[in-house]
């Protein structure tokens, strides 16, 4: 059981650098061959902020903050993702984040037990103070470890 | 159907997409690429010991790396940088040796914020029939005018 009082914890946030070679090699890694990607200019594929997902954050990153939260990361899997693409984003752009607790809900699990869903939200803002992602992912919480 | 640089005027509610070329034999090197790429380590995604130690029969491909090939056949059909709204829900594990199977339905044509807009619903399946990803997606499709 999570504390539902947690929606709206900050969680608090990270920056990257739009770099061209990791455009390059991140849209490889999910097999587009684009000759779009070797340009210099590139879009970003849709899922590309993934690239700085699991980098730690200052405060000792993300899954620090969910254990903090009461979430047990052995029985946490990622239940979906979700994406709101607010403006154009380029190569050399320096993205600021800052991530919340949006949402936390139960369901009955199909094989009984209880699941715990966290929504956590980040807002990706450019160097001209622009919002211009929002990207939500959601975790699962069994009620029991996988074994 | 286009599944590539697709047009407002040539999408109609209702239309699916199911000719995708499939994307055959995925493989663990997919995988290991995938976390370099997105700096993902979980060791359930390049480590057969640790993820039989917890159950699974081997490694299973990150939810990401799926939801970013779909990303991908989606960008080729809409163009990039016209998606407006993506959203995936994880619905099962792909083991090496599957192959991917990508389909797309058109649920909505419209205009909003002065674009041509449509909303898709998007499924990800592999080769026995194991439902991946289904998802959704809204997009700004270029005229023909």
């Amino acid at each position: 059981m999570v504390d539902k009082s947690i929606v709206g914890t900050e969680m608090g946030g990270s920056w990257m650098l739009v770099e061209q070679g990791k455009v390059r090699e991140f849209a490889k890694s999910i097999l587009d061959d684009n000759p779009v990607y070797s340009e210099e200019d590139p879009p970003l594929p849709p899922t590309f902020t993934m690239a700085m997902a699991h980098w730690p954050a200052p405060q000792g990153g993300q899954t620090a903050g969910l254990s903090k939260l009461g979430l047990d990361l052995l029985r946490v899997l990622h239940g979906g993702q979700e994406y709101e693409y607010l403006g154009e984003i380029k190569v050399g752009d320096k993205l600021t984040t800052r991530s919340k607790i949006a949402d936390v809900y139960e369901k009955e699990g199909k094989r009984g037990g209880t699941l715990t869903f966290v929504t956590s939200e980040t807002t990706f803002t450019n160097q001209r103070g622009e919002d211009v992602l929002v990207a939500r992912t959601i975790l699962v919480q069994t009620s029991k470890a996988a074994s | 159907m286009d599944r590539i640089n697709a047009h407002f005027e040539d999408l109609q509610e209702g239309d699916e997409i199911s000719d995708w070329p499939p994307v055959e034999n995925v493989s663990r090197s997919n995988f290991v690429r995938y976390a370099g790429a997105s700096g993902d380590f979980n060791p359930m995604h390049h480590d057969d010991t640790v993820a039989q130690k917890v159950g699974y029969p081997s490694v299973f491909g990150h939810g990401m790396f799926t939801a970013g090939v779909l990303g991908h056949y989606l960008t080729d059909w809409v163009g990039p940088g016209n998606l407006r709204k993506y959203a995936v829900q994880f619905k099962g594990q792909l083991y090496p040796g599957r192959t991917l199977q990508i389909s797309a339905k058109v649920t909505r044509k419209y205009k909003e914020a002065n674009e041509n807009r449509i909303d898709a619903d998007l499924r990800v399946q592999d080769d026995q029939g194991t439902v991946l990803i289904t998802g959704t997606a809204t997009a700004a499709l270029p005229s023909r005018g």
